[in-house]
């Protein structure tokens, strides 16, 4: 049967057609959102900084940001310094938690020199110096804030990713996993180590805190692996910068 | 129902046991074994396919008399490849929460062979209501299915539902972990969601025979 629609002259307009509105509709709605969608990420990167430093609402077994209508004042209050350290020089810059790691990680690759964001907290009387990273997963990105001591001992740590397994490698942003790695030394008799995320190593409960392992969950090696990888080869690059900490 | 004539209702009822998108027209399996190994992200995924079905299989019949034979595979995909993203971006505007919980999802959603399916089973050639009806239908059925899987895959993988433990706490040993009870770490690997899935079908036909094929 022999209609309208099976012509190649109206497939090719429909085609045309169908492209211009509905690409128009997601430009539309795309540029129409952008502000209330970056106001959102900006707000989570200080909920994250401060979820790192032990400013957040934790109920006994689940991660809880602080609110977003607290986060500004709280960021304000908590975090004393944000620091870009680029190579050798060390600035401060109050916009430093938006800058894009990725873009920097890319920048590195093709020879411009990386910067570094650091951000200085202070709670309690105790000094905080988080790190954002970001590293790859099983499917996709995933990212951190490290709340290290001027010992580069972790105090606290908020995971996040963007498309892991939900169930397993989603996981590593539950309290379970992160929890794990407060307390674990980056170094090991002074030499920058990292963390790793192992299976079997005999301590479930995570009591050794200087084995420079935390236990993997089961069902997530790849993106346990990332973790680790990602830890190890970000938080290498602050190294230098905590050495001139403890002059 | 008074609302729905007969026929209407079964487009509703049939998906959810005899015509179940998964257990007898066997599609979006691989959705179903991805996401189940927690009760949470199954009931998820399952409203996340409702709203998307039943909105896209009306979308489809509206255009089912525009829409030419030659391209249409590719313009269902064009349909519902844009509704999840704008849904998505919305929420990422409005309820940024949400839609971190859901930003897994929205790939599996456009990928999920149900909702092709449905498109090309029968939003084009039903009418809007009708379709609407269908659409809801076969995506509460796949949810039913997604959530059996998980409410098992959860209990017995982790020992907890919805997040919170149900069987007692396994490092502390205690509830039934204390007379000798494991978790079964196979449960959340993805082989044992199709061996879930199976065990389910096969309970399925044991009970209604005429389900059996030759």
């Amino acid at each position: 049967m022999e209609n309208r629609t099976d012509k190649n002259s109206y497939t090719i307009l429909f085609a045309i057609g169908m492209v211009l509105v509905v690409g128009a509709l997601l430009a539309f709605a795309a540029s129409y959102l952008k502000p209330n969608i970056d106001e959102n990420k900006r707000l989570e990167k200080q909920q994250n900084i401060l979820y790192a430093m032990g400013v957040n609402e934790n109920d006994e077994s689940n991660a809880n940001f602080v609110s977003t209508a607290d986060a500004p004042e709280l960021f304000k209050k908590y975090i004393k310094k944000q620091l870009v350290i680029q190579g050798t020089s060390v600035t401060e810059d109050d916009q430093a938690y938006l800058i894009d790691v990725k873009k920097e990680q890319a920048n590195a690759k093709s020879g411009i020199e990386r910067k570094l964001p650091l951000f200085v907290g202070e709670k309690d009387g105790k000094t905080f110096y988080i790190a954002p990273i970001r590293g790859k997963g099983l499917w996709d990105a995933i990212w951190a804030y490290v709340a290290m001591d001027k010992d580069m001992v972790v105090q606290g740590v908020f995971f996040d990713h963007k498309g892991e397994t939900a169930g397993l490698g989603a996981n590593i942003n539950k309290r379970f996993f992160m929890d794990d790695f407060i307390g674990e030394d980056l170094k090991d008799n002074g030499v920058f180590k990292g963390i790793a995320v192992a299976k079997g190593n005999a301590d479930p409960l995570n009591n050794d805190k200087s084995d420079n392992e935390v236990d993997a969950i089961a069902g997530a090696t790849i993106t346990g692996n990332g973790v680790a990888a990602m830890i190890k080869s970000e938080l290498k690059l602050y190294v230098p910068h905590f050495e001139t900490l403890k002059n | 129902m008074g609302l729905l004539s007969k026929k209407d209702a079964q487009l509703i009822t049939d998906p959810l046991a005899d015509n179940n998108p998964i257990t007898i027209q066997v599609l979006g399996i691989c959705s179903a074994l991805a996401i189940t190994a927690e009760l949470k992200a199954s009931l998820v995924m399952a409203i996340s396919v409702i709203f998307v079905l039943g909105i896209g299989n009306v979308v489809i019949s509206l255009m089912r008399n525009i829409i030419p034979s030659k391209i249409r595979i590719i313009v269902q995909l064009i349909v519902v490849a844009a509704l999840v993203i704008i849904v998505d971006l919305v929420l990422k505007a409005f309820a940024y929460e949400l839609s971190k919980t859901l930003s897994v999802f929205v790939g599996l959603i456009i990928t999920n062979c149900i909702i092709m399916g449905r498109f090309e089973a029968f939003a084009l050639g039903n009418g809007p209501w009708k379709s609407f009806l269908d659409g809801i239908g076969n995506a509460l059925g796949y949810g039913v299915i997604l959530i059996i899987v998980g409410f098992f895959r959860e209990l017995f993988g982790s020992g907890t539902l919805f997040g919170i433990p149900v069987l007692g706490d396994p490092i502390a040993k205690t509830g039934l972990y204390a007379i000798g009870y494991e978790n079964n770490g196979f449960m959340i690997m993805p082989p044992m969601a199709l061996i879930v899935v199976g065990i389910i079908i096969w309970i399925q036909r044991t009970k209604n025979k005429a389900l059996i094929e030759d």
